[in-house]
């Protein structure tokens, strides 16, 4: 904290100190945000609205709150720091944080819609055996929520120390109960709204943010990139060593891309708007908010590193994470400063409710009511269970936070997509598309998918050289889904078709009506 | 959840008509997800076997690289939109037939 308020004040910044503005504009976010939670609050007194807001979402509204929910810190400020310090590189790598939503909606977004209740596993297990795929598939899903998690949270306690100047194990503790608040008393409802109003301020104030760094290069971008390459080189604006080899590149492209349709927090979304129709246009208005802002966010990251300068922005912070509020206190002095370290807090805060309430999804409405109870549980006792599980995955999430202190965890992201790419989404897929899928091939299939991207990973360069200090790495790949994930629907394939489950197939007829028609859906 | 369908939701599953829809749904589907695996890795494998080509200049420093990426989001966004306005008439309509013939 010391060397970040040292480097700080060299430049004259009023970064990692607390100044009235920033914590003014993070106050009145928290207020507005617990005002909505009681308001929520009183509105939420079933399993339905607890989970799905009482699927009372319009289709704007679920947009907004999918933007909200999926553009998280690491794109907002991660994305403009890397194309600050790397130029055309941090480019390349924010096309692939937009790319999984077509494919989302072109391959499980509406039967997801008619088929499940509250969870992915709803629709894995919809016409298979209960216990063994809900366990497997609330194993996938913990999986993939617990290192999305850590990772936001370690991400959130550097943050917030570097803008605020307050201590690490603070400012987990801080995001951890605010965002128990919300979801622990105001559920889903409290949660979409919370990721509306944060994607509205995030939307608001990376555009204010791309218009005043146009303005000061006369409206032209190309000035921008031209005052890129006089201080930085040519080199700035060309592929660099982001890129290098095919596989390994084609590789992390599925892990974001087909990662998007295993995510349980994102998938969730779904089931807070009336119907199948209206999950379509969500999507299509959450693709138009998250592309419209990885098209601007490389400006902010260009006019940073014109405006602010590389040595400043790496001196602060290593990965760049700083850049994009050092431009705004540069251009709009400490209130802009203010105004944008507190929508970055409030990401933070809006993304890491709804991995919360994914997690507790998992634990409470598969593991205890589906496996544990069989099915039979009513209404009180669901709520009940479905906040001690909220209660629980929020320590758990704040203590990881704590334990991962310092460690670098940027690979936990790249890893928590690997896992829903590798283990949630073929097992997905198939139950929609294929009769003869069968309850042994699904959880042999997100088992192996699981199991594997762990095992690879810890082999990979990413953990095996850059984390443990190894010379070389047994497995090549830096991210391994193009292994993992062909693995699991092989595995899936392989061992659905050595033994027929008749009950299985009869009813993936039968089940036709709702997945296409939506007759019989919740 | 087993009760089976009824008569009528036997014949609507039979119908050359609820059968169609299925296929043209997911032929729709495929042809735009193939679009877009051809735009995204397209563009990644461009990125990491040509470098040259996204180097060139079109402007004064501009290379480009810079439209490329800009364009691949466009272009996902751009077939988001061609499913949903196909799915709001075609889908749809055919949805709202198959379901009077429910009797829902």
């Amino acid at each position: 904290m010391q060397e970040a308020q040292a480097a700080a004040a060299s430049t004259s910044s009023t970064l990692g100190q607390p100044t009235a503005a920033a914590i003014g504009f993070f106050l009145l976010f928290v207020a507005i945000t617990l005002a909505i939670t009681w308001w929520a609050a009183r509105r939420t007194r079933s399993a339905r609205e607890f989970y799905a807001a009482g699927r009372s979402i319009s289709p704007l509204q679920n947009g907004l709150a999918l933007a909200g929910d999926y553009m998280s810190a690491a794109s907002f400020l991660g994305i403009a720091g890397l194309v600050a310090l790397k130029g055309y590189d941090g480019m390349i790598y924010a096309t692939g944080w937009l790319v999984g939503w077509p494919a989302l909606l072109f391959l499980v977004a509406e039967p997801l819609r008619n088929l499940g209740k509250y969870t992915f596993a709803d629709v894995v297990a919809f016409r298979l055996r209960q216990a063994p795929v809900r366990i497997a598939a609330a194993i996938g899903g913990i999986l993939t929520v617990l290192f999305y998690t850590i990772a936001q949270m370690v991400g959130s306690g550097n943050l917030v120390k570097l803008m605020f100047g307050i201590p690490y194990e603070w400012a987990v503790a801080i995001v951890g109960s605010v965002m128990l608040l919300y979801v622990l008393f105001g559920g889903m409802i409290a949660t979409t709204w919370v990721q509306i109003t944060k994607a509205v301020l995030l939307l608001f104030g990376v555009t204010v943010l791309t218009a005043m760094v146009l303005a000061r290069f006369a409206w032209s971008p190309g000035a921008i990139y031209a005052a890129v390459a006089d201080g930085y080189g040519q080199a700035a604006l060309e592929p660099g060593g982001l890129v290098t080899s095919p596989l390994d590149a084609v590789s992390l492209g599925l892990a974001l891309m087909l990662g998007l349709l295993g995510l349980p927090h994102i998938l969730m979304r779904f089931y807070t708007v009336p119907d199948a129709r209206a999950a379509r246009k969500s999507v299509l208005y959450a693709t138009g908010f998250i592309g419209y802002f990885y098209v601007i966010i490389p400006i902010v990251g260009f006019g940073a590193a014109a405006l602010v300068g590389r040595e400043v922005i790496g001196g602060i912070d290593k990965g760049g994470n700083m850049a994009a509020p050092l431009l705004a206190e540069k251009l709009g002095g400490e209130v802009f400063l203010g105004f944008i370290a507190a929508v970055a807090f409030a990401t933070i805060l809006a993304v890491v409710a709804g991995l919360t309430l994914a997690g507790a999804s998992a634990l409470s409405h598969d593991v205890y009511v589906h496996v544990w109870k069989g099915g039979r549980a009513d209404e009180r006792e669901q709520m009940r269970v479905a906040r001690w599980a909220t209660v629980v995955f929020g320590v758990l999430a704040v203590l990881l936070g704590i334990v991962f202190k310092g460690q670098n965890v940027a690979f936990m992201v790249g890893l928590a997509f690997a896992i829903a790419c590798s283990a949630n989404f073929p097992a997905l897929l198939l139950s929609i598309v294929w009769r003869r899928f069968t309850t042994r091939g699904a959880v042999a299939s997100i088992l192996t998918g699981a199991v594997l991207t762990v095992v690879l990973i810890v082999l990979s360069p990413t953990v095996w050289v850059d984390l443990l200090k190894n010379e070389t790495a047994p497995f090549p790949l830096r991210n391994p889904a193009i292994v993992s994930m062909t693995a699991a629907i092989v595995v899936g394939i392989v061992v659905s078709l050595l033994g027929r489950e008749e009950r299985a197939e009869a009813m993936f007829e039968d089940e036709k009506l709702r997945t296409y028609l939506g007759v019989g859906a919740e | 959840m087993s009760d089976g369908p009824g008569i009528d939701a036997r014949k609507v599953l039979d119908s050359a008509d609820f059968r169609r829809l299925v296929t043209r749904r997911w032929t729709i589907s495929l042809l735009l997800t193939a679009a877009l695996f051809l735009a995204y890795y397209g563009f990644i494998l461009l990125v990491a076997l040509d470098k040259e080509l996204l180097a060139r200049k079109i402007g004064a420093v501009t290379t480009l690289g810079i439209p490329l990426a800009v364009a691949v989001i466009v272009v996902a966004w751009a077939l988001t939109a061609i499913y949903v306005a196909w799915a709001n008439r075609g889908y749809d309509r055919a949805v709202d037939r198959l379901k009077r013939e429910l009797g829902s």
